[in-house]
C-alpha cells in the first residue's frame, strides 16, 4: 500500500488554500490576477499535489481490484432498481383508494327524461342521462364516418336501454366537467378549451381525443343499476 | 478603488484559523466583494438579486404558513381560512407568500428577457443559461402546486387540468397521471404529495441557483455591450458598486411588491379560489396563474391533445437550442439593429400570447393564438438563424471602457444608445 501518500508533504497550501478554492469558483477573478486592483494568486491546486499518487495505486492490483468494482456496481445497480421500485409503487392508488372502488346502486325511478344525474364511483364523476326521444334519435342518425372517434350508439348504451347513457364526468381532454344540453348537439359543452359531445356522449368538436367512456356497469332491474360491477384495479 | 478591491486577507488569529480549516470566507470575499463584474452594468442587470431575495422570502413566509395549514383534503381549505382570519398576521404571510410568487415570476421575465435582448446565452454562457431554464422549470412547478395547496375551486381543477396533460404522452400516459394523484381523480393523496414536493421544491431550486452563480463566476457577467471584459479598467469590484445598485433597485421592487399586498392582494388571484374544491363543478371560466398564460394559450393554440402538450412544452425547451440557433457573432442587441426590433416583436407576441391565454379558447382568439403560436416558433427557428447571416451589426466600441467613456471621435455608442435607452443606465 502507498504509506508515502500519507507521508507526502503538503507543504503551506493550507494557509492559502481559500485562494485555491476562490479560483476554482472564479476564473473570472483569477483573470484579473495581473491587474493591480486583485492582486496575485499563486497557489498550488490540491488536486494537483495527489494526481500522480493515484495513478501509482491504480496500477499495483488491477484484477482483485476489478472483479471489486463491477461486484459492487452490479450489487449497487440491482440494490438500486430493488429500491427504486417501492418508492415508486407507493404513488400508485393505494388499497384504501382501491377498496373504495366497491360497486354502488343508483335507483333509476327518480331521473326524468331529459335530466343528467352525477354519481361519484372511485372517486370519478359519472353522468347518469334520460334520454328523450329526440336525443336517442339525434345521436342514433349520425354519419358514423364523419366522427373522431366512430361509434355507433348502441354499442354505448346497454341492449333495451336505449334512455339511459351512463358515462364518465370528465372531458377527455384534459378533464373538466362538461355542461349538459348545451354545445351544437345539445349533449355536452366542455366550457374549459371547447369540447363539444353529442348525446352519445361522443366527441364532435374541440380537442378532446376520444369519446366520454362508459364505466362498468349492469342493470340490476329495469331502474336500477350498479356501477363499478367486475372493476379491476 | 484598490482600496475596496483587496483579496480577502483573514486579519485576526480566529479568522486565519478557521479560514485555514474551511475557506468559506475567502470564497465569499471573492465572489461577492471583490468579483469584478464589467462597469456598465444597468438596471436590468439588478433582477439576479431580486431573483434570490424573492427565493429566500418564499422560503421563509412558506416554512412559517407550513406551521398553520393542514394538507388534508377535508382541512386544507378552512386551514388557508384560519391563517386568514385567526392566526396573528397570517393573513400577511399568505398575502406576501401568494403575491410573492407573481412578483417572482415578474422578476425572472425580466431577467429572461433581458438575456435574449443582450445575448448572454452564448458561448460561453451556455451552461449558465440552460442551468437557469432548469430553475425557470422547477419555479413553474413549485408554483402550480403550491396553488393546489389552498383547494379551492381554482386549485382543483388546474391540479386537474395540469396532471391530465400527461394522459396525452402515448401508452405510458394513463400510468403517469395515476401516480401523480395516488387514486382515479384528484383527491387527498394528490394534495398530500403536492404539498411534499411543494415544500421540497424550493429547496432543489436553492441548489441549482448555487451551480447558476458558479457557471456564472466562471465567464464573469455579460454587460450591455456584450462585448468580454478586456483589462481591469473595464470592470469594478462587485462591493459597493453592485451591491449598492442592486440594494437600490431591491428596493423600488420591494415597494412595487408591498403595493400589491397592501393595496390589491387578490387581483393576482381568481374569486374562485375562495370556493372550496368541487369535483363534480367546473369553474365556467378557468384560467391558469398570468404567468403560465402564454403557455396554456400555446396549449389550446393546437387542436389537437398530443400537439397542444408537445408545442407547450417545446415554448421553454427551445430555449436551450438558441445559443446555437442565433447564428450572429454579436452578443448584444445594441449592435444589432435588426435583431433588435425582431427582439421587440418577439416581446410583443409573448405579451400577445399571455393575453390570449386569458380569453375564452373561441373564435378569432383562437386563430390569433394559432398565428402567434406560430410566430413565436419561427422567431427561434427561421429568424434568428437567417438574422445572423443578413444582418450587418452596427460599429462596435473596441472595449467596455471605449463605450463607457466615448474616446474616439467614431463611437457608435449614442447611436445604440438611442435606440435602446435602457442601455444607458
Ligand atoms: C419557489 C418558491 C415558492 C413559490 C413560487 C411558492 C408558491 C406558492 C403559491 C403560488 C401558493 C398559493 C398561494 C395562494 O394562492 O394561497 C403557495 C402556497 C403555499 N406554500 Fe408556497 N411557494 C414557494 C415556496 C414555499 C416553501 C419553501 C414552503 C415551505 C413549506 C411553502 C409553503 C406553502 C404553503 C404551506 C402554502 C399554502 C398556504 C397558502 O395557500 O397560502 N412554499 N405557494
Ligand atoms: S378539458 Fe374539456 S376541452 Fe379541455
Amino acid at each position: 500500500m502507498p504509506a508515502h501518500a500519507k507521508e507526502r508533504p503538503r507543504g503551506d497550501a493550507g494557509s492559502h488554500c481559500m485562494r485555491i478554492c476562490a479560483r476554482a469558483w472564479s476564473p473570472a477573478l483569477s483573470r484579473f490576477q495581473s491587474a493591480s486592483i486583485f492582486g496575485p494568486c499563486d497557489t498550488v491546486h490540491a488536486n494537483q499535489l495527489r494526481e500522480p499518487v493515484a495513478d501509482s495505486i491504480a496500477s499495483v492490483e488491477p484484477t482483485r481490484r476489478d472483479f471489486l468494482y463491477i461486484a459492487t456496481g452490479a450489487a449497487a445497480a440491482v440494490g438500486a432498481a430493488g429500491l427504486a421500485w417501492p418508492f415508486v409503487s407507493s404513488l400508485a392508488p393505494d388499497a384504501d383508494t382501491v377498496a373504495a372502488g366497491a360497486p354502488v346502486e343508483l335507483d333509476l325511478t327518480p331521473i326524468a327524461p331529459g335530466q343528467i344525474v352525477k354519481v361519484f364511483w372511485r372517486g370519478k364523476l359519472i353522468f347518469v342521462r334520460h334520454r328523450t326521444e329526440e336525443e336517442i334519435k339525434a345521436a342514433q342518425d349520425v354519419n358514423l364516418a364523419t366522427l373522431k372517434d366512430p361509434q355507433p350508439d348502441s354499442a354505448r348504451v346497454k341492449e333495451g336501454h336505449a334512455q339511459w347513457l351512463v358515462v364518465y364526468g370528465n372531458c377527455t381532454h384534459l378533464g373538466c366537467v362538461p355542461l349538459g344540453q348545451q354545445g351544437e348537439f345539445k349533449g355536452w359543452f366542455c366550457p374549459c378549451h371547447g369540447s363539444v359531445f353529442d348525446t352519445s356522449g361522443r366527441i364532435r368538436q374541440g380537442p378532446a381525443p376520444i369519446n366520454l367512456p362508459i364505466p362498468p356497469y349492469t342493470f340490476v332491474s329495469d331502474t336500477k343499476i350498479r356501477i363499478g360491477e367486475g372493476a379491476t384495479a | 478603488m484598490s482600496k475596496h478591491a483587496t483579496t480577502y486577507v483573514p486579519k485576526s488569529a480566529f479568522a486565519k484559523w478557521f479560514e485555514s480549516r474551511l475557506p468559506i470566507v475567502g470564497l465569499i470575499h471573492s465572489s461577492f466583494v471583490a468579483f469584478p463584474v464589467p462597469r456598465n452594468l444597468n438596471y436590468w442587470w439588478t433582477f439576479g438579486g431580486v431573483l434570490f431575495f424573492m427565493l429566500v422570502m418564499q422560503i421563509i413566509t412558506g416554512v412559517v404558513l407550513a406551521m398553520h395549514y393542514t394538507p388534508n383534503a377535508n382541512l386544507a381549505f378552512d386551514s388557508v381560512e384560519r391563517i386568514m382570519r385567526d392566526v396573528n398576521y397570517g393573513w400577511l404571510l399568505r398575502y406576501l407568500h401568494a403575491n410573492g410568487a407573481s412578483m417572482f415570476f415578474v422578476a425572472v421575465y425580466i431577467h429572461i428577457f433581458r438575456n435574449f435582448y443582450y445575448g448572454s446565452y452564448k458561448a460561453p454562457r451556455e451552461v449558465l443559461f440552460i442551468l437557469g431554464i432548469i430553475i425557470f422549470l422547477l419555479m413553474m412547478a413549485t408554483a402550480f402546486m403550491g396553488y393546489v395547496l389552498p383547494w379551492g375551486q381554482m386549485s382543483f381543477w388546474g391540479a386537474t387540468v395540469i396532471t391530465n396533460l400527461f394522459s396525452a404522452v402515448p401508452i405510458i400516459g394513463d400510468t403517469i397521471v395515476s401516480l401523480l394523484w395516488g387514486g382515479y381523480s384528484v383527491g387527498n393523496p394528490t394534495l398530500n404529495r403536492f404539498f411534499s414536493l411543494h415544500y421540497l421544491l424550493p429547496f432543489m431550486i436553492f441548489g441549482v441557483v448555487i451551480l447558476h452563480v458558479w457557471a456564472l463566476h466562471v465567464p464573469g457577467n455579460n454587460n450591455p455591450t456584450g462585448i468580454e471584459m478586456k483589462s481591469g479598467k473595464d470592470a469594478v469590484p462587485f462591493h459597493p458598486y453592485m451591491t449598492v445598485k442592486d440594494g437600490f433597485s431591491l428596493v423600488l421592487f420591494l415597494i412595487f411588491f408591498a403595493w400589491w399586498v397592501f393595496y390589491m392582494p387578490n387581483y393576482l388571484g381568481h374569486a374562485d379560489n375562495y370556493i372550496p374544491a368541487n369535483p363534480s363543478v367546473t369553474p365556467s371560466h378557468i384560467v391558469p396563474e398570468w404567468y403560465f398564460l402564454p403557455f396554456y394559450a400555446i396549449l389550446r393554440a393546437v387542436p389537437d391533445k398530443l400537439g397542444g402538450v408537445v408545442a407547450m412544452v417545446a415554448a421553454i425547451l427551445i430555449w436551450a437550442l438558441v445559443p446555437w440557433l442565433d447564428t450572429s457573432k454579436v452578443r448584444s442587441a445594441v449592435y444589432r439593429p435588426l435583431y433588435r426590433q425582431f427582439f421587440w416583436v418577439w416581446f410583443a407576441v409573448c405579451i400577445l400570447l399571455g393575453w390570449l391565454g386569458s380569453k375564452p379558447a373561441e373564435g378569432g382568439y383562437v386563430i390569433a393564438a394559432r398565428i402567434a403560436t406560430i410566430y413565436y416558433f419561427a422567431h427561434f427557428l427561421i429568424i434568428l438563424p437567417l438574422l445572423g447571416l443578413f444582418e450587418r451589426p452596427q460599429r462596435m466600441p473596441g472595449s467596455i471602457v471605449e463605450s463607457v467613456l466615448g474616446r474616439g471621435a467614431a463611437a457608435p455608442v449614442p447611436a445604440g444608445a438611442t435606440a435602446a435607452p435602457q442601455t444607458q443606465g
